[in-house]
């Protein structure tokens, strides 16, 4: 499999597709079927998110090693409106209260590694990694 | 960590494996120690299924595949409740701290308010103030001035909670900044009044009562500004008496006048003063009238002042289940000799 993907988000089916590959991936890795499972969800929420707020962008995947030790990073990219306060949408309690879903938040405790970076007007990239353990 | 999870993993098989042959109630009690186990080491519900699936595949091999694929199914369902039960996790642990906080400042304004009751021979006191939550937007203080009279003010913030608790905090230092000497209770509301407006938003608003008792005189003058009406009892009469003067609440405008009233106390005699926390208290859908109250308060004339406002504040306590709606106070002021 070739180590480095990446899926388009336009359409609210291409959430479907994006899950697809990264549990193919994950699976690929070795990832047990709980974590295929938290990876899953993961990327459910980063497609979301876009789908919803930016109307289109893309989900990278690629497999990673840190001391022989292999990960699965995902990169969410949009160029839509961005985040104005970070911390606001990071604060558990603010996006599952509007019926969201579990949020940055939620992935954040999926994942292993989290970062988020966004503009006002230009964009958001999130960078999320999943160890295996 | 490993070896817990490897143990409960073992008896969470063993006991399936006994429940699926006998289908005995001890294995259904088994799991349920097990599940309390493992959720205080935070395991989420996703892996429990795991869990169940794996004991199963190692139980019965030829597992039927449409039966295991619904596990699967299953455990993806779960993943969300696992989130959102970490999320509810982490609320809970700021709410603790969050409580505790304000348990620290709820302490901090009780010291702050302080109030010392005045040592007058021949005149028996008794006052209770109780916030609904932790702290408190009811006031009440006394003052010593140096003639000899006492100051007796009461003053409730509409609202409740922290925001109204803040508020209370400039009553209370308006007061203090008083001239020694004493003044008319108008002049007192006047003051209060300019300051409350100047400094509080405009959606906010607080009720008052000040009252000056001269005990060479035994005579009662008092002002209010929006505050619930106080009660007089007239121990020759056995009767209650409402009494209030008319005044806008603090907060409003500058430009409110104050009125004054009086009234002789005689032995035996009682003023009654209280916050709409006490009016309004609540008997199921049932806001209680007035003379509840006062009927109440009779029951108690026996006791002293003291004992009369706790043990009224102990019958309405009940009376809504032990949840107050409104911060709640009451003074009573007794005649002796």
């Amino acid at each position: 499999m070739n180590p480095q993907s990446c899926v388009n988000i336009n359409k609210e089916w291409d959430i479907v597709g994006a899950r697809q590959l990264g549990r193919e991936m994950a699976k690929e890795i070795g990832f047990s079927t709980v974590d295929q499972a938290r990876i899953a969800t993961a990327i459910s929420e980063l497609a979301r998110n876009i789908y919803l707020y930016a109307e289109q962008g893309k989900i990278s995947y690629e497999i990673i090693y840190n001391d022989s030790r292999a990960g699965l990073c995902l990169i969410a990219e949009d160029e839509g409106p961005g985040i104005s306060d970070i911390s606001q949408v990071m604060r558990d309690g603010f996006t599952t209260s509007g019926g969201l879903g579990a949020g940055l938040p939620g992935v954040k405790r999926l994942m292993d590694e989290f970062e988020v970076y966004s503009e006002v007007g230009k964009g958001t990239t999130i960078k999320t990694v999943k160890w295996l353990r | 960590m490993e070896n817990f999870f490897k143990e409960k993993t073992d008896e969470y098989k063993n006991l399936l494996a006994e429940y699926l042959e006998q289908q005995d109630e001890k294995a259904l009690y088994g799991v349920e120690l097990v599940s309390k186990a493992l959720i205080k080491h935070n395991i989420l519900p996703e892996e429990i299924i795991n869990i169940h699936i794996k004991a199963l595949k190692e139980l019965d091999p030829n597992l039927f595949g449409a039966f295991e694929h619904s596990l699967e199914f299953l455990l993806e369902a779960m993943i969300s409740y696992g989130l959102a039960h970490q999320e509810i996790q982490t609320l809970r642990e700021q709410q603790i701290a969050l409580k505790s906080e304000i348990s620290v400042a709820a302490q901090m304004q009780k010291t702050l308010l302080k109030t010392k009751k005045p040592d007058v021979p021949g005149l028996d006191i008794g006052v209770i103030s109780v916030p609904a939550n932790q702290m408190n937007g009811d006031y009440y203080s006394f003052l010593q001035n140096a003639d000899g009279t006492i100051g007796i003010a009461m003053a409730d913030v509409i609202g409740k909670g922290v925001p109204a608790a803040l508020c209370m905090s400039m009553i209370k230092y308006t007061l203090d900044s008083l001239p020694k000497e004493s003044l008319p209770p108008p002049a007192v509301l006047h003051n209060l009044n300019r300051v409350v407006e100047r400094n509080i938003e405009s959606n906010m608003f607080i009720t008052m009562m000040y009252a000056e008792y001269n005990p060479e005189t035994s005579k009662l003058v008092y002002s209010f500004a929006g505050h619930e009406p106080g009660y007089f009892y007239r121990a020759a009469e056995d009767q209650f008496t409402e009494f209030s003067t008319s005044g806008l609440v603090l907060g409003v405008s500058e430009e409110v006048e104050f009125e004054q009233a009086e009234i002789e106390i005689d032995e035996g005699d009682m003023v009654v003063l209280l916050t709409d926390g006490v009016t309004e208290c609540r008997d199921g859908d049932r806001f209680i009238e007035i003379d509840e109250v006062l009927d109440v308060i009779r029951q108690f004339t026996h006791l002293s002042a003291q004992e009369m406002v706790q043990e009224v504040y102990r019958y309405f306590e009940r009376l809504q289940d032990f949840q107050l709606q409104d911060d709640f106070s009451l003074l009573i002021l007794r005649k002796t000799v």
